[in-house]
């Protein structure tokens, strides 16, 4: 079992989760948040002070998959999330231990 | 129908037989017409108390109108408080302190209300001395259903004196501008029950009360303030700066950022202040009359060219025309039409509002930037400044055409002639100016021994909500 993290913009949000049900992936649990990376915040401006807001919206997904559909999970982002810009967000894969279903105590890939 | 004309034939000749005799003291009568001027003299004495009785219903009629518009006018200042100013500021502050410095307005509304019946009214509006009223009007004393002929002939003297009330409610509301975010609650209420009888119950009985040196209508100096540029803004507009300047910035300003947590709520705000400005201004004819209607239109274009000059001026120097920066140009044009309101065209309301809009955004913007005073929201920005520029203005676009304050005929302001009466603006709000900040400095001093007036650090830190409400704005867990 693998989790996949990924962190993308707001704004590709409805289109990688249509994308993903296209491929069969249902379960996700989603977070607003905000941070950056190499991409530069934006400037505001309150009766002439400046504020630099560099910390901004982003949306993170956060799945845990059976190995074999790691690989489609992941082209299934790059392609349906990626603008081409700075700031498209980055996807982190880190091995899972353990899963296990709280209403039937189920464990292993059958508890995703 | 044939009676009905009857009527009026005998009215008729009843009225041709009777007007020469009242009017001329009833010439020497004939002998032979004693008989016949008996029953004229009945008739001539029904008709005069016919006429006397409908003079008095015309009389009925006109207070009614204008009662109608007086309470109304009255209830909307009240609105400009709260919500209005309560939403402004509170829009503009950071979370933590967004009910306190409601809570600052709020608080006028019943401690300012409470001194005005008290004492407030009389120092203002009671006696005829040319710097403060006295204690005849104490406890409301003498202030009745019957209009008080001095101020409001056509209204009852209790319209006046509420309106009025509405007026030194938000006077002092106007400066926790300044000293938004840091200023504890103690020291608020010390500090603006003192203001409110030092500096603003004087300041309006020498502009407004009879009597006053500044009085328009009689006054050492003749000063034109129609709803308060001097006695409302310029007062708490510059007794903001002494505020701010004696308490000191914020933690963290100006390098932490600290931009406003709730645009929405200034934006209905500054638009319930727009609106309850209708009653500050066009209510300050003290009628329903043409001037009203004058003063309503001067208001209102006043407003609308300062947004547009405030929002094109930020366009034009950071490319873009903010929601803030639109509203707060309506709130400074509002300032400065305050004082022209019920002396101007339409057109020079225009330009007073286009002026008040540009100043008052660079006042805001770079002014402070390099004094590096932190007037947190504003209030001398846009209340002082604005209210001295409209002050002077009206010295400048006053018309006799408008209002003829010093009789009919008499040149008022500069596009009359009358260019002296700019100086006599000039020597008001330099009155106003130092009234304000002698003082506010003296009043600081006893407050910051009594109760102490800012904030300790920790508290700022934690908010004020909490810290001197011992409640949060927003509960978003529950």
């Amino acid at each position: 079992m693998m989790k996949l993290e990924a962190i993308i913009q707001p704004s590709r949000f409805e289109s990688v989760k249509d994308a993903l049900r296209e491929v069969g992936i249902e379960g996700m649990t989603v977070t607003e948040v905000r941070g950056h990376g190499r991409q530069k915040g934006h400037t505001e401006v309150y009766r002439g002070r400046e504020y630099t807001v560099d910390l901004l919206p982003k949306i993170k997904l956060e799945m845990v998959l059976p190995d074999k559909l790691v690989n489609v999970v992941v082209d299934t982002i790059l392609k349906s999330a990626k603008t081409g810009k700075i700031g498209d967000g980055k996807i982190f894969i880190s091995r899972v231990e353990e899963a296990i279903r709280i209403r039937n105590e189920e464990r292993g890939e059958s508890a995703l | 129908m044939n009676r009905t004309v009857l009527y009026c034939c005998f009215a008729i000749v009843v009225l041709f037989l009777t007007v020469p005799l009242s009017a001329q003291q009833a010439p020497a009568t004939n002998p032979s017409m004693t008989a016949g001027s008996a029953a004229q003299t009945s008739v001539s004495k029904d008709i005069n108390d016919k006429l006397a009785q409908l003079d008095q219903r015309v009389t009925a009629a006109q207070s009614a109108g204008d009662n109608a518009w007086m309470l109304v006018s009255a209830a909307l200042v009240l609105m400009m408080t709260g919500p209005g100013l309560a939403l402004f500021y509170g829009g503009l502050v950071r979370r933590k302190n967004t009910l306190a410095i409601m809570m600052q307005s709020f608080a006028m509304m019943g401690l300012i209300s409470v001194l005005w019946a008290l004492v407030g009214y009389s120092l203002a509006f009671g006696g005829d001395g040319p710097i403060i009223g006295n204690f005849s009007h104490a406890f409301l004393r003498g202030v009745g259903v019957d209009p008080n002929p001095d101020y409001a002939a056509t209204i009852p003297h209790l319209t006046f004196m509420i309106y009025q009330m509405m007026f030194a409610v938000i006077t002092p509301a106007l400066i926790t501008g300044a000293t938004a975010e840091r200023m504890k609650f103690s020291g608020t209420v010390l500090f603006m029950t003192l203001w409110f009888l030092i500096v603003y119950a004087p300041l309006a009985h020498m502009v407004w009360g009879k009597g006053g040196f500044l009085n328009a209508a009689g006054g050492r100096f003749p000063c034109l303030d129609f709803a308060g540029g001097t006695v409302v803004h310029i007062s708490s507009g510059v007794s903001a700066l002494v505020c701010a300047l004696y308490m000191g910035k914020r933690i963290g300003f100006p390098k932490q950022p600290m931009p406003p947590h709730s645009l929405v709520l200034s934006f209905i705000g500054a638009c319930l202040l727009w609106v309850g400005w209708f009653g500050f201004n066009a209510g300050s004819a003290l009628a329903a009359n043409g001037l009203a209607s004058s003063a309503f239109v001067a208001t209102h274009l006043g407003a609308a060219a300062a947004a547009i000059g405030w929002a094109a001026a930020e366009w034009f120097k950071n490319g873009k025309a903010s929601a803030l920066g639109a509203i707060s140009g309506a709130v400074a044009g509002l300032v400065a039409i305050t004082p022209a309101a019920g002396f101007v065209r339409p057109m020079p309301a225009m330009v007073i509002g286009l002026v008040a809009g540009l100043c008052c955004y660079f006042m805001v913007t770079r002014v402070k930037a390099l004094f590096g005073y932190d007037d947190a929201l504003d209030a001398f920005g846009v209340h002082g400044a604005g209210g001295t520029i409209g002050a002077l203005l009206t010295g400048v676009f006053a018309q006799e055409i408008v209002n003829p304050i010093f009789g009919s005929g008499k040149p008022v302001g500069g596009l009359d002639g009358h260019w002296s009466q700019v100086g006599n603006q000039l020597v008001g709000v330099l009155i106003a100016w130092g009234f304000a900040l002698v003082g506010t400095i003296v009043i600081l001093k006893i407050t910051d021994v009594v109760t102490g007036f800012r904030a300790s650090e920790e508290q700022e830190v934690d908010g004020l909500d909490v810290t001197q409400h011992g409640e949060e704005a927003y509960y978003l867990e529950s």
